[in-house]
């Protein structure tokens, strides 16, 4: 087994007396795609907020590719390579599917501010590269029709897409997928599957999925975790959790 | 109708994109150039303030209508802007530097609001910054030795590199020259990278961060780079004024520059513009008007603080994109005639946005 790309150990995070997450371990290898799954309030989300420094872990250790994540300010997450999507879709409203994923490009050189001010040539170069980057994942995820479309206007299953497209627009090495299917319809879900497949396979992007949808996970993940109260309950592959006693007994009670 | 051929990406983000722009623009500019030729020197005076206006309305668009943070303490960037830039110039600094130096003053203050006041948001913000610009009156009315107090301050004649600016044509030209160099500047800087930080600041300010955007650092270089802005607006006005008193300041300018991006349409420099336009030229209009209205409601007192009012409140039912959002339907009315439909531009809600997790 080679170096796992993300590697959380003993992590916790308590919010006063609540323990959201305590003695959480788990690692994501380079390649795979990872399939997230618990009962509600297990601490999933909580999880990919730890990782992007949303959420201060409370004790514990998280590292990325050998770098320490617990001091990486929120803001240079992006900039290791680390992306993410929102279960509420967190897309700017008010402007057009292109600036939204123009925005993923922010990470990358956007020139001095002097540059911009006089929107030198060299400027206007760089704005056209980001653009194009822009365009492939456009191409990639089929939102040309919405290209000029301002995010406010948009029907749900589409603002999910460019919601992917911004974070694929930021080129990460592993990409987190907060309920990636939820309000989408089977037909959507099934486009979803496909481009997770291909996210993997053809941009080499390890993706970390926290789902609900079992049709999903079984069709795309490699590998499962299902958390339960802030820990990891079982692990292994979508057979092996999902006839798992304690997932069991952890879904239905027991 | 009009779909986009572009055969280049920097075609799609041209300042000018089509030819008729370049027919409207040209002839826009070109009779602002004209206008000392026919204009009588008070209306080129009426139209130099307009033009300040406009700098400070883009000033405090790009704060209010681009970052997200309300401000109603403008007035006090463009008191400092222009009590900085009097006093260096009677210190015997020459214009040239003066009024890029009055701009940066105003900057320094605008960063020195910012950081504290990027931890609040909306109301809270918009009480902190009001209660910034009362206390900057009070300054400017109590340090006398740089500000003459409420005696006031006179303001040197305007005069750079050996020419007078003094005669309303000059001053004019240079007002106009000064606006439309700001324009494009924070055109181009909105069409840029800093430009997208800020519109993805006032909308996620969670998504903004998980893209690698400093939100904090976007924030208070916004507050600076709008205080500055405004600082320069306040620069030009001071010679417009003449004759500095802290009650050219009030709270009341606070509110007209807030009225400006409200009524112009937030998000937008051209609505920046429109907005300081009518603002700037409603009293004339309504001292105009007094003479035809019947006595009784010419001369009653706080009428133009009743038109302000009303025209906003319209505004807000009726057409809160503003004016250049109704500049924008009457476009498509004119380009799309007769095939225009009243529902191209109706928002509707294509989901109701479920409020899980807030």
């Amino acid at each position: 087994m080679n170096a796992p790309l993300l590697e959380l150990r003993n992590v916790s995070l308590h919010f006063g007396g609540l323990k959201a997450i305590s003695g959480l371990s788990m690692t994501v290898q380079p390649g795979e795609v990872l399939a997230v799954i618990g009962p509600n309030g297990a601490g999933k989300t909580s999880m990919l907020n730890l990782v992007t420094r949303v959420f201060n872990a409370s004790g514990g250790e998280m590292h990325f590719k050998g770098a320490d994540l617990r001091r990486v300010p929120r803001h240079r997450i992006a900039h290791l390579g680390l992306a993410r999507t929102y279960q509420n879709i967190e897309l700017f409203e008010n402007a057009t599917v292109l600036d939204n994923l123009m925005l993923g490009r922010q990470r990358f050189d956007q020139g001095r501010w002097w540059q911009q001010l006089l929107r030198t040539p060299a400027l206007t170069r760089m704005e056209e590269d980001h653009r194009a980057q822009v365009e492939a994942v456009i191409e990639f995820l089929e939102l040309s029709p919405w290209r000029n479309a301002l995010i406010a206007g948009l029907p749900y299953g589409v603002r999910k897409v460019v919601e992917l497209g911004r974070a694929l627009c930021t080129q990460p090495e592993l990409l987190f997928l907060d309920e990636p299917a939820s309000g989408l319809n089977p037909e959507e879900t099934r486009d979803l599957a496909f481009w997770i497949e291909d996210i993997r396979a053809d941009l080499g992007i390890t993706v970390v999925m926290v789902e609900h949808d079992m049709s999903l996970v079984n069709a795309v993940a490699d590998r499962v975790i299902c958390m339960a109260q802030g820990a990891v309950l079982a692990e292994g592959t979508v057979e092996e959790v999902q006839n798992h006693p304690g997932v069991i007994a952890a879904y239905l009670g027991g | 109708m009009r779909f986009a051929y572009d055969t280049e990406y920097r075609q799609g983000f041209a300042l000018l994109r089509h030819p008729e722009d370049w027919a409207n623009y040209g002839l826009l500019a070109a009779l602002l150039l004209a206008a000392p030729f026919f204009a009588s020197n008070y209306i080129l005076g009426e139209m130099a303030y307009v033009l300040i206006l406009c700098i400070a309305a883009m000033g405090l668009m790009l704060l209010t209508g681009f970052t997200g943070q309300i401000s109603l303490g403008h007035a006090a960037f463009v008191a400092i802007g222009a009590y900085a830039h009097a006093w260096l110039m009677r210190q015997g600094v020459p214009m040239a530097a003066s009024i890029p130096l009055a701009a940066l003053i105003a900057a320094a203050a605008g960063l020195v609001v910012g950081i504290p006041a990027i931890r609040v948001h909306g109301l809270y913000l918009a009480m902190v910054t009001l209660a910034f610009a009362i206390i900057v009156e009070q300054l400017i009315g109590m340090w006398r030795g740089v500000t003459g107090g409420f005696m006031g301050l006179s303001v040197p004649r305007p005069e750079m590199f050996g020419l007078s600016l003094a005669s309303p044509t000059a001053f004019y030209y240079f007002c106009l020259a000064v606006a439309v160099v700001v324009l494009l500047g924070l055109l181009n800087l909105l069409r840029s990278g800093l430009g997208r930080a800020f519109v993805g600041v006032r909308d996620s300010e969670a998504a903004a961060a998980g893209l690698g955007i400093n939100v904090k650092r976007v924030k208070i270089g916004a507050f600076g780079l709008s205080a500055g802005v405004t600082g320069l607006a306040g620069a030009l006005m001071a010679h417009h004024i003449g004759y500095l008193t802290p009650d050219g300041f009030t709270l009341l300018l606070s509110l007209e520059l807030v009225l400006m991006v409200v009524i112009g349409g937030l998000g937008s420099m051209r609505g920046a513009i429109m907005g300081a336009v009518v603002i700037g030229v409603l009293p004339v209009a309504i001292s105009r008007l007094k003479a035809v209205l019947p006595d009784v409601v010419a001369r009653q007192f706080g009428l133009e603080l009743f038109v302000f009012g009303a025209i906003l409140a319209f505004f807000v039912l009726f057409e809160p994109r503003g004016l250049n959002g109704r500049w924008l339907k009457l476009r498509a009315l004119i380009q799309s005639f007769p095939l225009y439909r009243r529902d191209t531009f109706r928002r509707q809600k294509a989901y109701m946005k479920s409020e899980r997790d807030k």
